[in-house]
């Protein structure tokens, strides 16, 4: 077979993290195979770490602490209010003190200046290296170290991977069914749990593990959600939450503006109350896992886009995300969104149509929808009209530069100032995918690559790392600009700032 | 500004090349001679146009080689004189003083073996100390170190242990088997004007939309010339005033005057290597009142805070400011200058026997440049370098000839340098 480096370079940027070292050359001779490939590979998608806290473990090793550090603050109030008490005690016994009293005030109080003596020395000698602690630092709770780690994983998991279709896949479908790291501690074992299973599965799966996971749950508010007729809705006087059902039917399903009508949600939100979590307080060993839970449940048949459920309970739920999950406008929103995400921000008309079909004649089957993607003609244009979004940038960074193992901070951090901080997204429609949102971040990018590029640059070829980014791809106005840069530093800034790095 | 050496922290791998390197002792036989001499050495990364930092203006082709680009003794911004024959970049008032106050050396025409013209190639050769491309494992500065012999190790009360680290960023000049210990400013290098630049340039031929988006950007503005008959319109580079000048300004004096404190202080390190970027002009150069002179009176700044923080130990300092080579002798297309090969390197400190330029000059008339383009290097920059190592930090000669600067015996080590 001929050797096209230059679709094998497409691939790694279009579907992939960006090359490595060696890959444009590895793909050259079957860049599409080498895509199909990564799809049928056993555990596609899963991160083996078994360091890392299901769901429920981190909401209830969350909980303990909060519990734990309130203890101990109303511990320390108490104390103060105490000592507060015996000081007034104290003062209002002073005016009948007698001699023998004074005196062991006043050496009280020598004792007292002596110490203090003591801590101002110890001030003193600690002034003169002040240490170097970052500003701020953000306290270390197990809640903000089990972050790290998620997001260590996730990274790695990108940075890693041959090619990376299957992360960029579970890098869009997180998105698209996102959660809030905000609100929830959860959002690392989220997308292991909920996302990454399904994510060559089938659609209806991770749709039903997206909506009843604790952490979607939280984050859009269903937990609270009761049925006003209702056990628990009449008893405690609670009620409906639609939040969940609207963003389902608008974000996540049908799409905005289609079919459905503010009664759907109604019923939807109806359907779905009793979908919640045990609650952490009463339940050490399972608290923070789903629970689906009768007594919060709207009681009898709810009608949702003009077909009736009857009341089966949880099952009720199921059924109606099983019929949006297969409903026409549900293939279209994904598929669009889909080709958007990979291809243009206007999306071919005949790429959209192609996908909705692989999606109707499947059921909605992502191994086949990934695989028709692929599959498609339009796919391969040669023109490269998505700007990467930053966190995959900066994989590609990473990756072009030969990192394998990276700590956490940098990228964490890097992907926070340039506006795109893991799993916090600024709204439930998760990360924009539209270039719009990305290009003023241009001059924050040049920001990150010359300051990755300082820091990398003497140990770095930049020549070399242009071979590994964009091979075929430099312009020739790309390898003038780095053959005459005055330090390798900018040279290695040129490289990843090429529209040809830039860009999908 | 953190006040230690120490092991660069994850905040620290976002920092830059302005870090201070310094060997982690302090050299003994000096010590032993009563003396207690620092050494700093600064790259200038890409390319120094020595004749706009100094300028011939006592040769009668000077201003028919540089034209409008001419620095000069007359007009409104008359440059610094240094004898009858050299004048220094009006940008530069704080080395002018060191210069009349005997404390700071000019050494033009001066270049490394070298005689291609790529940076990276060049800058090799420059911290290398080798004589040719193609070794670029250890620097002079570190070999020159292990030459040394170690006294006292250098207090460094990280973390209550002593740290030294060969950092990722070291440059090549301090890299070696010697121990080095890394502080870095804590402000970030800006992304210079330059590289914004050069890099709008190759997104206005290939990515318009991406063009517009860092045109929008950055601060573009026209420079209205100083001169009304500036040629028309042919620049193809665009035009700009250097938009982040006071942060270049605070980045320089940081990493300069942070490098300072800690040669000075009583238990620190004696010998240290920092780089400062952003001399590659190829476009607008603005010797006069543009972004090489913005450039120039930053670098002036840095040396000012050196001398400020060195306190009294300046009568003890040396400080090497080099470039990896000099600008083409003509003025480019854009008024601009392009890669060329002799340059100057200044130094400053009160260590030296200062107040004098030297030079062998070749002169700037059509027959006298090197190729046809550059300024001729008439001194080997290793024969000053090894001046200094072995009059300042008492490097053995015979260690300066074979480890530190190998096939370099043409280049003796200058005399006098010192005080």
């Amino acid at each position: 077979m001929a050797l096209d480096p230059i679709e094998a370079a497409v691939a790694l940027h279009r579907f992939g993290f960006g090359p490595r070292a060696g890959s444009i050359a590895a793909l050259a001779s079957d860049p599409r195979g080498a895509l199909l490939s990564e799809l049928d590979r056993p555990n596609a998608g899963q991160i083996a770490n078994a360091g890392l806290m299901p769901s429920g473990q981190i909401s209830r090793v969350a909980f303990e602490f909060n519990q734990e550090r309130q203890a101990k603050e109303r511990v320390e109030a108490r104390r103060k209010e105490a000592e507060k008490q015996e000081a007034a005690k104290r003062a209002a016994e002073g005016a009948a003190m007698d001699n023998g009293a004074m005196e062991k005030s006043m050496e009280a109080k020598s004792m007292e200046a002596k110490s203090m003596e003591a801590k101002s020395m110890e001030a003193k000698s600690m002034e003169a290296p002040a240490p170097a602690a970052p500003p701020n630092p953000p306290p270390q709770t197990p809640m903000r170290e089990n972050f790290i780690r998620e997001g260590k994983a996730h990274y790695d998991a990108a940075i890693n991977a041959e090619i990376g279709f299957v992360e960029r896949l579970v890098w869009f479908w997180s998105n698209h069914f996102c959660v809030n790291a905000d609100t929830t501690v959860m959002a690392g074992a989220y997308e292991r749990e909920a996302i990454r299973p399904h994510v060559l599965g089938r659609f209806v799966d991770m749709l039903l593990a997206a909506e009843s996971h604790p952490a979607m749950l939280i984050y859009l508010d269903n937990a609270q959600s009761t049925g006003p007729n209702s056990v628990a809705g009449i008893m405690r006087n609670r009620g409906l939450n639609e939040n969940l059902a609207r963003e389902i039917l608008e974000l996540h399903t049908l799409g905005v503006r289609t079919v459905y009508t503010q009664e759907d949600v109604t019923s939807f939100a109806k359907v779905i109350t009793g979908w919640t979590l045990l609650t952490t307080d009463t339940n050490p060993h399972h608290g923070g896992e789903f629970l689906y839970h009768p007594r919060m449940h709207e009681p009898g048949a709810q009608t949702v886009l003009g077909k009736s459920y009857r009341d089966t309970g949880q099952e009720q739920g199921r059924s109606v995300l099983t019929d949006l999950a297969r409903h026409p406008a549900t293939a279209k929103h994904i598929a669009t969104k889909l080709a958007r995400h990979f291809i243009a921000d206007e999306p071919p008309a005949a790429l959209v149509e192609r996908l909705t079909q692989k999606f109707t004649e499947t059921e909605g089957d992502l191994w086949e929808v990934s695989k028709a993607l692929l599959a498609a003609p339009e796919s391969w244009a040669p023109e490269r009209a998505k700007i990467k979004r930053p966190s995959e940038w900066y994989v590609a960074m990473r990756r072009a530069a030969g990192f394998s193992d990276s700590p956490p901070g940098p990228i964490l951090q890097g992907t926070n100032r340039l506006g795109e901080p893991l799993w916090r997204p600024p709204a439930p429609r998760g990360f924009s995918d539209d270039n719009g949102a990305w290009l003023d971040g241009l001059a924050h990018r040049l920001d990150s690559a010359n300051a990755f590029a300082q820091n990398t640059a003497a140990r770095l070829d930049p020549n070399a790392v242009m071979e590994t980014a964009l091979g075929p791809l430099a312009s020739p106005e790309t390898r003038q600009a780095v053959a005459r840069a005055e330090s390798k530093a900018q040279a290695l800034t040129f490289v990843l700032m090429a529209p040809e790095f830039q860009r999908r | 500004m953190s006040a230690m050496l120490h092991v660069p922290t994850r905040r620290e791998l976002l920092l830059g090349s302005g870090a201070l390197f310094a060997w982690a002792f302090v050299p003994r036989i000096a010590r032993a001679e009563g003396r207690d001499p620092r050494f700093l050495t600064i790259v200038l990364r890409g390319a120094l146009d020595g004749l706009a930092a100094v300028a011939p203006v006592g040769d009668p082709d000077w201003i028919k080689l540089r034209g409008d680009n001419a620095l000069r003794l007359d007009g409104k911004t008359p440059a610094l004189p240094l004898d009858g024959f050299f004048a220094l970049n009006p940008a530069m008032p704080n080395l002018y003083r060191l210069y009349k106050a005997g404390q700071a050396i000019v050494v033009h025409a001066v270049a490394t073996p070298y005689r291609e013209r790529s940076h990276f190639d060049g800058q090799d050769v420059l911290e290398s100390g080798y004589a040719r491309v193609g070794r670029a494992d250890t620097g002079w500065l570190n070999r020159a170190l292990v030459g040394l012999a170690p006294g006292d190790r250098v207090e460094t009360p990280t973390h209550g242990r002593r740290s030294f680290a060969v950092g990722p960023i070291t440059p090549l000049v301090v890299r070696g088997p010697a121990p080095v210990l890394s502080w870095v400013p804590s402000r970030l290098p800006p992304v210079s004007d330059e590289t914004t630049m050069r890099l709008l340039d190759v997104y206005r031929q290939t990515d318009p939309l991406l063009a517009r988006v860092l045109e929008d950007r950055i601060n573009l503005k026209k420079i209205a010339g100083p001169d009304p008959n500036q040629r028309s319109g042919e620049n193809t580079g665009p035009a700009v005033q250097i938009g982040n000048i006071e942060q270049v300004r605070a980045y320089f004096a940081e990493a300069a005057g942070g490098a300072a404190k800690f040669l000075a202080s009583a238990d620190g390190p004696r010998v240290g290597a920092l780089a400062l970027d952003g001399w590659d002009t190829h476009v607008n150069e603005g010797a006069v009142n543009g972004r090489l002179s913005a450039l120039l009176g930053a670098l002036d700044a840095a040396i000012a805070a050196i001398e400020t923080n060195m306190g009294a130990a300046w009568s003890e300092t040396v400080v090497a400011l080099v470039t990896e080579f000099g600008r083409t002798a003509r003025i480019n297309g854009n008024d601009g200058t392009d890669h060329g090969t002799a340059t100057v390197a200044l130094f400053a400190g009160g260590a030296l026997k200062g107040g004098r330029i030297v030079a062998d000059w070749p002169g700037v008339k059509e027959a006298d440049l090197y190729q046809n383009r550059d300024l001729q290097p008439t001194t080997d920059l290793r024969a000053v370098l090894k001046g200094l190592l072995k009059d300042h930090l008492r490097v053995e000669d015979q260690v300066l000839a074979t480890d530190i600067f190998p096939d370099s015996d043409a280049a003796k080590p200058m005399e006098g340098l010192l005080a």
